[in-house]
């Protein structure tokens, strides 16, 4: 009880004070309509990817007036989002708490025990695929994919590639690398991407396979140099960076951007969080925010996401087993 | 020189009548929300975050730097006037500011706090204006090794020190470092004691927890026991002759300020470091180069001084990295980050040249806004002090409640409150065994960076120890800790050698 009288009292209160002035409420088809505000949980902590686009997405709402209620973020971010995943799991059918996932989604109950089987989560919408390219410093003299290949091979498992934490998404792409090449890396974990991307820029670290939203930034400064990318089509921000499948190299992996709500969510809710990320992925600001990122903005919902998420686990336990074998 | 006009272009943005209110609106709601105890820059520009659609951009930008600048002053009112640090960057400050305050010279600390702040946040603003882009080079060679290193000598600048009995600071520092490996190793992805398997260890044990614990519930208690008759806090007064003789006092202390404002400044710059450190190291080299060491702890003026200059001055500095390089130094800035994404800013190296309209406006508006910090702050301090004359029976109800609120209100978990409680009851224990608790609360916030950047190193390098003394950078501020380390044994070195040579002349 106090745990939510003091909710609703400091932060609920706050914040609805704040939107209720702008929030004249949109006329949806449903019949279902939220009547407090919206949680969103999001799986990261404060200041990573993840956490800013949730909070694009957020202001989107908030902005376009997409939703009748205030959307609240809140990180539970604890053990790679174990913490935000047993959250959603111990509020079966609660129609007021949507969650934001990446690709720990599935990685977190894989590698560890923590009671929580994604199956039973409600799929809302996956609004985009985040993409992965191979990262060099501008000033190193690898052009291609095959110099790269050379120059790990010369290093003789001494090449720095800086990345996330172990087992999170940079980690199982330097894995797919080192699988595909039968080459030797030395993984240097960083707390976010942004931190490796300017690992990478200082000289630090020899690659990354950065995000294009990471690196964009550095990449305009012409302090990065793009080498691959790891889509199966090149991407329109960088026509010139060939993929790693043209390359004749099976490399493809995805992070996933959706939106899932707990076990047993009513169908009114769904349609309701349904209807509200359809009309998201159609405005403007999400438009050219994934233009400038170079992000896939892939909208899918209902049984077939739910089976795209089944099917990326799958994935993700091979990858991960592949992982292990090496490690031990 | 071409600096300056950009200057004066942006200050004909923010001195626009609606950017000047803006500026007022989110100064005086950020000194709030900074003292409050819990509630940091990082809730306030949260909360807002999403109202910024309403003006323009380069207003929204001001409106949020407003709030940050505001909380950082409030930092220190909750830190001076309830001996609970508001956020971690004003931990520091309770070290001399609540003894003064216990002295009833309150209004007198809160006076330092304030004009302290002024001056590191104008001299850091100053050095921005001129040196951003030249500085974020430098931001940019600090890889893990220099990390480290600096870190390093933060732990030095307090360990070195002595006055307080050496083998319990290192005591103190080994229990602190252990707290900080709780929750989830980020180098192997393992998550590390966690005492069975409790979810709410899995994010780790945050310094606001511990710090609203045993300054907070720990002082209380303590306070409950020492004064069964007479309250502790002594009521104070505040007129202008006082105001006017604080700020003479703050005259003497030049030197400590303007040392704390170019510390603040760099270190805060630095994308791994930020504010804390910046206010221990300061805290830490006043007292060290002080005449008289032995009076801080117990409310030395300057002790306030130290810290709340560094660490404005470094929030002005963390802004560096975030709008040249697109890395925030900090929680705030990264939300301040994605805000400029949001409204369709890409901050980076390409930024200045592209959009200069809405840099300089930011940078002229941490002018403004530190004079209306100052302003409203200074106006506000017979307020705060105020709330001091309350029956003790009340305020210690109230600081309890604000601690429970504070530890609950960021991560919404009950486990934190219970966190502590336990931790004010093993702080109030550890006071009476005569430990101190500050390396305690300084091997928390500084324990993780440093295992990080040791192992990045460690990994980065094929295990070779000597990387850290390869790099010029790094080996310097080695050198720098090991002198920190040693100073103190020379110090009592000589003192030992001048009896000696003294004594046969007599």
């Amino acid at each position: 009880m106090i745990h939510k009288s003091i909710r609703g009292g400091i932060v609920g209160a706050a914040v609805t004070a704040l939107f209720t002035l702008g929030s004249t409420s949109l006329a949806s088809a449903e019949d279902w309509a939220p009547q407090k505000p919206i949680e969103m949980v999001i799986m990261a902590g404060q200041g990573g990817g993840a956490d800013r686009l949730a909070r694009l997405f957020q202001s989107i709402i908030q902005k376009e007036n997409l939703a009748s209620m205030p959307v609240l973020p809140v990180n539970k971010g604890g053990g790679s989002g174990a913490e935000a995943l047993r959250y959603l799991s111990d509020n079966s059918g609660d129609d007021h708490k949507i969650m934001a996932t990446l690709n720990s989604y599935y990685t977190t109950p894989l590698r560890n025990d923590i009671g929580v089987d994604i199956e039973e989560f409600t799929p809302i919408a996956r609004m985009a695929l985040d993409t992965f390219v191979l990262w060099v410093n501008a000033d190193s003299d690898i052009q291609t994919m095959d110099d790269w290949v050379a120059a790990v091979k010369e290093a003789g498992g001494t090449w720095k590639m800086g990345g996330t934490g172990t087992g999170q998404e940079d980690s199982l792409v330097t894995a797919m690398l080192q699988d595909t090449f039968d080459i030797e890396i030395t993984y240097v974990p960083f707390k976010g991407g942004g931190e490796v991307a300017k690992n990478l820029v200082g000289g630090h670290i020899d690659s990354t396979v950065n995000n294009p939203s990471e690196q964009m930034g550095f990449f305009q400064a012409g302090k990065s140099r793009p080498i691959a990318a790891f889509t199966p089509e090149r991407l329109g921000a960088f026509p010139d960076v060939p993929t790693a499948r043209e390359l004749g190299h099976d490399i493809v992996y995805w992070m996933q951007r959706s939106f899932v709500g707990p076990k047993d969510m009513p169908a009114e809710a769904v349609a309701y969080y349904t209807e509200v990320f359809r009309q998201l992925s159609e405005t403007e600001e999400w438009k050219t925010y994934t233009a400038d990122k170079a992000l896939m903005a892939d909208f899918l919902t209902g049984d077939e996401l739910q089976a795209y998420f089944l099917e990326e686990r799958e994935k993700h336990a091979e990858i991960l087993a592949a992982m292990e074998d090496e490690a031990s | 020189m071409e600096v300056l006009s950009l200057l004066a272009d942006g200050f004909a943005t923010s001195l626009s009548p609606l950017n000047l209110m803006i500026v007022l609106l989110g100064v005086t709601a950020g000194l709030f929300i900074g003292a409050m105890p819990g509630l940091g820059s990082v809730n306030g520009v949260a909360i807002v975050l999403p109202l910024t659609f309403i003006v323009p951009p380069s207003s929204a930008i001001i409106l949020l730097a407003a709030i940050y600048y505001g909380a950082m002053y409030g930092g220190a009112v909750s830190s001076v006037l309830l001996g609970i640090p508001g956020a971690s960057t004003a931990v520091a400050t309770t070290f001399d500011g609540r003894p003064m305050a216990q002295k009833g010279e309150a209004g007198l600390a809160l006076i330092a706090a304030a004009t302290a702040s002024f001056i590191g946040g104008t001299v850091s603003v100053v050095l921005f204006t001129l040196f951003a882009v030249p500085l974020a080079d430098l931001a940019l060679a600090f890889g893990p090794a220099e990390e480290f290193a600096l870190v390093l000598l933060a732990f030095t600048t307090f360990v070195g020190l002595g006055g307080d009995d050496v083998l319990k600071t290192i005591i103190m520092i080994c229990l602190g470092l252990v707290l900080s490996t709780v929750g989830l190793d980020l180098i192997s992805g393992q998550p590390r004691l966690i005492f069975g398997d409790l979810p709410g260890f899995y994010a780790g044990i945050s310094f606001l927890v511990l710090a609203i614990g045993v300054y907070g519930v720990g002082e209380v208690l303590h306070t409950i026991e020492t004064s069964k008759s007479a309250p502790q806090v002594t009521p104070a007064k505040l007129t202008f002759s006082e105001l006017a003789a604080g700020l003479k006092a703050m005259n003497r202390l030049w030197k400590t300020m303007s040392i704390g404002s170019f510390l603040g400044f760099f270190v805060g710059m630095l994308p791994a470091a930020g504010a804390t450190p910046a206010s221990l190291m300061a805290y830490g080299i006043a007292r060290s180069t002080s005449k008289e060491p032995e009076t801080f702890g117990k409310g030395n003026i300057e002790g306030v001084a130290a810290p709340e200059t560094a660490n404005n001055a470094a929030s002005t500095g963390s802004l560096l990295p975030m709008l040249t390089l697109g890395i925030p130094g900090s929680p705030t800035t990264a939300l301040l980050l994605g805000g400029m994404v949001m409204w369709g800013l890409m901050p980076g190296p390409m930024l200045f040249i592209e959009q200069p309209d809405f840099v300089w406006g930011l940078i002229s508006s941490l002018y403004t806004a530190n004079f209306a910090a100052v302003a409203i702050n200074l106006a506000l301090i017979p307020l705060f002090v105020w709330a001091l004359r309350m029956p003790f029976t009340v305020l210690c109800a109230l600081v309890l409640i604000l601690c429970i609120v504070g530890g609950f209100a960021p991560s919404q978990k009950m486990h934190d409150v219970w966190l502590i409680a336990a931790f004010g009851f093993g702080g109030y224990l550890l006071r009476k065994a005569d430990y101190p608790l500050a390396p305690l609360v300084l091997a928390l916030v500084l324990g993780p960076l440093m295992e990080k950047s040791f192992r990045q190193t460690l990994i980065a390098e094929q295990g070779n120890v000597f990387a850290f003394v390869e790099r010029p950078l790094s080996a310097t501020f080695i050198c720098i800790a090991l002198l920190f380390f040693i100073l103190p044994l020379l110090k009592h070195l000589r003192k030992v050698l001048r009896k000696d040579v003294s004594a046969p002349a007599e």
